[in-house]
């Protein structure tokens, strides 16, 4: 069990642009934690979320991070996502909290039910901002990149949140240089997106380079799926209701990026390690989040989440 | 790859910068195919390309700009091509999001900038050139956009080429010459010039944007240079690191895990070995490096840009915002500089008005001692100016309140540049540059001086403190402070009460009451309070003192909790009523120009540690309960 990787210095001919993203990576979450009173590190089990915790442990080397891991569970996340993340937290010997808006215990509110934006509204815009007021949590470190959407091309690496979480687009503190404004009022607090500049491949190559542990879901293995839509959805467990007519069936498929299942889109593909991933990433033609199905809600529907306070 | 290219756009609105990137990024086929699908729906609905693909889309994300076909903020976007991997900032025209565009700016290599060959230049285009040369950026094309709507005009594009030359001789003047400099006739809509040469322009043989974005000679290197490690935080894992991990740690003895000490950030400049003699400034003490960490593996060197942590062979004191240097090529350290400043806070700048400034040294307080000039927009010329505003960019002489190690932001833009923070609101404020010191601190250390304030009030058998009472014309300050005054007396405590009689007509007396003046009364008020302090008396001071950010710098220079901010309120029609003095009726007359409650502002205080309310008790009253504060606290 190590995180250090000999493979770095191999391959830091190829990929020497990922040693200055990892510099600045490890500089914003320094920064972020020199300034913080209460910092938390978002960790949504993902690649993402992933890399920011290798770096996370790399800042403070040979110290623990000096802040706990928060998973805001909706409580349907694939099943291998919440094995993943427990081990994780285990191996590394971090804190993990984990919350869930009481709103939705006993699967009151599911994506099937509610709708898929009404649903990521109340478990997660809503649960987040229930558990961040409840521990006063100042810095709030989260894994979003600025290729994955064009609202967060838009958005600061230190990204000002009101008392009340909103984000407001038109009115973000100028960020000059690395000189990050770190000041806020009691209740006020700050997002910062350490992974800001690094696209969906240099996150796959870094796995690669830096032997990161993914969720097994990032790679080709046989599974049940339904076609819905034009979309792959796995049927992770027996609460997904299947219409009449529908049967899973076994297909040999892959995720490119994760979250609830029944949010999520399977794309069918033969990857099963991960340079065959990298490989397939650096031909793809469809972009990574074409699979999240809460991005087509409405135009703009990402930037109106994170005004409410969505990450 | 050879690193990375972080280059901005910019120029006038409208001159086609979000279209530029979106169509480029197609040419380097780095659209996904979904995003292409989704742009040609869109372009149908909301385009402005005439119902050709509006690839701008591609760029602006947030709702009001779609909206508005306009930029507000920069974008950042991630490309590349087999030749090199590129970020470039998308950054918006208005004069209002000027702040945005340097936002842009300020990380930046190279820099496109757009001209509509129909418009040519502009003030905006010269303002764009500037901002990008100030921040540093010597690499700058001019892309001459829309030529298909002046047919291609060859004397069109020859004499905008001569107005950017031009440019380039007046940034010369201001010592901000580009290295690099060229212009490329471009139809950024169809693509012609941009990654490939276009055959409508046989009379042009230049490069096309690509090839110049390709080639440019790397990024800026600064391994070179002296060695400078700017001090972000201190790992300490103490005994908790034998419970943690332990199998990573293998490199570490358990024995000197309980005392690692880590000093960790990110090198500025130079390169950094194993054994090398070392200084941390501003302590002057020495030790030498004994090892270094990138990340999680120990090395023998560590060079500029690496994110490092490294351990000194002795046991010193270096905390966040410490230099360390090597000990035979120490940075200088001043507490005042010449410094270039972009303002980008909708509240002015004026001399004398205390702001946080923050640089790679971490935080002091800073004050604008004097503007010496304004750069103006589109002649480069100097103006002189009484305060900065929105937008404006200066040259100015700055104060901070500790001597911080620094570098000519020309030699290193991580040592020579700083934000300016506003103490109230929390804004980024503006954004500077250093030019050179304008004294260097004599020395490393503060003159130590052997009697020290501790030792003044000791003599005097009290512990200082500064009672500052705020509030209207005639609410009552002066009244309560002269019973509290008595009482302290009485109680063989000594003191000293500054008010607009002991001040106004002596210290104060060259001071009118303009916003700029009142500034200056309070902070002449506040340091002339905090040696009285220092001598070890306790002081009151009765002032109206009506902005929020001069109260806050008196608090600042106090020792915490020596600093006792007494709100005197009362309604502004209880003091227009008793108007002791008869200056609210010559001020409702419009005889008293600037008089606070009437026609310049009173900023209440945010938490004071006291507030009395004069309808509500007499002045006995009220000054006993300061006195009972005092008791309180441990100050009587």
């Amino acid at each position: 069990m190590t995180f250090q990787s000999n493979k770095f210095q191999e391959t830091t001919m190829k990929y020497q642009y990922l040693k200055s993203l990892e510099a600045d990576s490890i500089h914003i979450i320094r920064e972020a934690v020199a300034e913080a009173d209460n910092p938390v590190m978002l960790y949504s089990i993902g690649k993402d979320s992933g890399v920011m915790l290798h770096l996370a442990l790399k800042a403070f080397y040979p110290m623990k991070p000096p802040f706990p891991l928060l998973h805001v569970d909706t409580t349907w996340k694939f099943s291998d996502m919440i094995k993943f993340r427990d081990e994780t937290a285990k191996k590394f010997g971090l804190e993990l909290l984990t919350y869930t808006n009481p709103e939705g215990a006993g699967n009151k509110i599911t994506p099937f039910t509610h709708g898929s934006a009404r649903f990521t509204d109340i478990m997660k815009t809503e649960g987040l901002k229930q558990i961040l007021d409840k521990n006063k949590y100042d810095i709030v470190f989260g894994g979003a990149r600025r290729d994955e959407e064009k609202s967060r091309a838009k958005e600061r690496v230190f990204s000002f949140r009101d008392s009340n979480h909103r984000w407001d687009p038109k009115n973000q503190r100028p960020e000059i240089w690395n000189l990050y404004n770190v000041q806020k009022k009691p209740g006020e607090s700050i997002r910062v997106f350490p992974l800001s500049n690094w696209t969906e491949l240099d996150v796959w190559r870094y796995i690669e380079i830096e032997n990161i542990p993914v969720v097994p879901l990032y790679f080709a293995k046989e599974r049940p799926v339904v076609e819905r839509g034009g979309q792959l959805l796995m049927v992770d467990d027996d609460r997904f209701p299947l219409e009449p007519g529908e049967k899973p069936m076994m297909k040999i498929v892959r995720f490119r990026t994760l979250g609830c299942y029944p949010l999520t889109a399977a794309t069918e593909s033969p990857a099963s390690t991960i340079e065959e991933i990298v490989a397939e990433m650096e031909s793809s033609r469809m972009s990574e989040r074409s699979g999240r199905l809460i991005d087509f809600d409405q135009s703009g529907s990402m930037e109106k989440k994170k005004q409410e306070g969505y990450f | 790859m050879d690193g990375i290219l972080k280059f901005l756009t910019c120029g006038s609105v409208d001159d086609g910068k979000s279209t530029l990137i979106g169509r480029l990024l197609y040419e380097t086929g780095n659209v996904f195919d979904d995003h292409l699908e989704t742009l040609k729906l869109e372009s149908a609905r909301i385009g402005n390309a005439d119902g050709k693909i509006d690839y701008s889309l591609l760029l602006d994300g947030l709702m009001a700009e779609r909206e508005q076909g306009i930029t507000i903020d920069v974008a950042y976007r991630y490309f590349s091509t087999t030749a090199r991997k590129f970020i470039v900032a998308d950054t918006p025209g208005h004069v209002q999001y000027t702040r945005n565009m340097a936002t842009g700016a300020s990380n930046c290599d190279a820099a496109i900038i757009l001209v509509d060959a129909r418009l040519g230049v502009l003030a905006q285009t010269r303002r764009h050139a500037l901002i990008c040369s100030l921040m540093g950026i010597k690499h700058i094309l001019f892309a001459v956009n829309k030529m298909d709507l002046v047919n291609w005009d060859r004397f069109r594009f020859e004499s905008i080429r001569v107005d950017c030359l031009k440019i380039s001789e007046d940034l010369a003047n201001l010592n901000l010459k580009p290295d690099d400099f060229t212009c490329v006739p471009v139809s950024a809509l169809n693509g012609d010039n941009l990654a490939t040469m276009s055959n409508i322009t046989p009379w042009y043989n230049g490069r096309t944007i690509l090839n110049w974005l390709e080639t440019i000679k790397s990024v800026s290197d600064n391994s070179e240079k002296d060695f400078r490690l700017p001090i972000q935080y201190v790992i300490k894992p103490g005994m908790s690191a034998e419970r943690w991990l332990s199998e990573s740690l293998e490199s570490i003895k358990p024995e000197e895990q309980k005392n690692f000490r880590g000093y960790s950030g990110r090198v500025a400049s130079g390169t950094v070995s194993t054994n090398d003699n070392i200084i941390i400034l501003p302590s002057g003490q020495k030790s030498s490096v004994k090892s270094i960490y990138i990340g999680d593996t120990t090395a023998e060197k560590a060079i500029a840009g690496d994110s490092i942590s490294i351990t000194l062979k002795d046991e010193i004191d270096v905390s966040r915002g410490d230099c360390i240097a090597h000990e035979d090529s120490r940075p200088e350290l001043s507490d005042q500089f010449k410094a270039r400043i972009v303002w980008m806070d909708q509240t002015p700048l004026y001399p004398g008005r205390m702001y946080r400034f923050k640089s790679s040294f971490g935080y002091a307080m800073a004050e604008i001692t004097h503007i010496a000039n304004l750069i103006d927009m589109s002649g480069y010329q100097k103006l002189s100016a009484e305060k900065i505003d929105m937008n404006d960019i200066a040259e100015v002489e700055i104060k901070i309140s500790k001597p911080t190690p620094y570098a000519p932001y020309k030699e290193n833009r991580e040592t020579g540049s700083f934000i300016l923070i506003d103490r109230i609101t929390n804004a980024t404020s503006g954004c500077g540059m250093i030019e050179h010191s304008l004294r260097r601190a004599q020395n490393v250390h503060w003159q130590a001086i052997d009697i020290t304030r501790e030792s003044r009030a000791r003599l005097m058998g009290q512990k200082p403190a500064l009672i500052w009472l705020t509030g209207l014309s005639g609410a009552g300050k002066s009244t309560i402070a002269n019973i509290v005054e008595k009482e302290l007396f009485a109680l063989n405590r000594h003191t000293m009460l500054l008010d607009g009689d002991n001040i106004r007509h002596g210290l104060n007396r060259d001071l009118g009451f303009t916003e700029t003046d009142r500034i200056e009364n309070i902070r002449r008020i506040a340091e002339v309070a905090k040696l009285m302090s220092d001598a070890g008396l306790i002081v009151l001071t009765s002032f109206i003192s009506p902005f929020r950010a001069e109260r806050e710098f008196a608090r600042s220079i106090m020792p915490d909790g020596e600093f006792i901010e007494v709100f005197i309120d009362t309604p502004i029609e209880v003091c227009e009523e008793r108007d002791t003095k008869g200056l609210y009726k010559k001020a409702r007359n419009g005889k008293i120009p600037n008089f606070t409650g009437i026609n310049s502002p009173y900023e209440s205080p945010e938490s004071p540690e006291i507030t009395l309310e004069t309808t509500k008790g007499s002045p006995e009253e009220l000054a006993g309960l300061i006195i009972t504060y005092l008791k309180d606290k441990g100050i009587i």
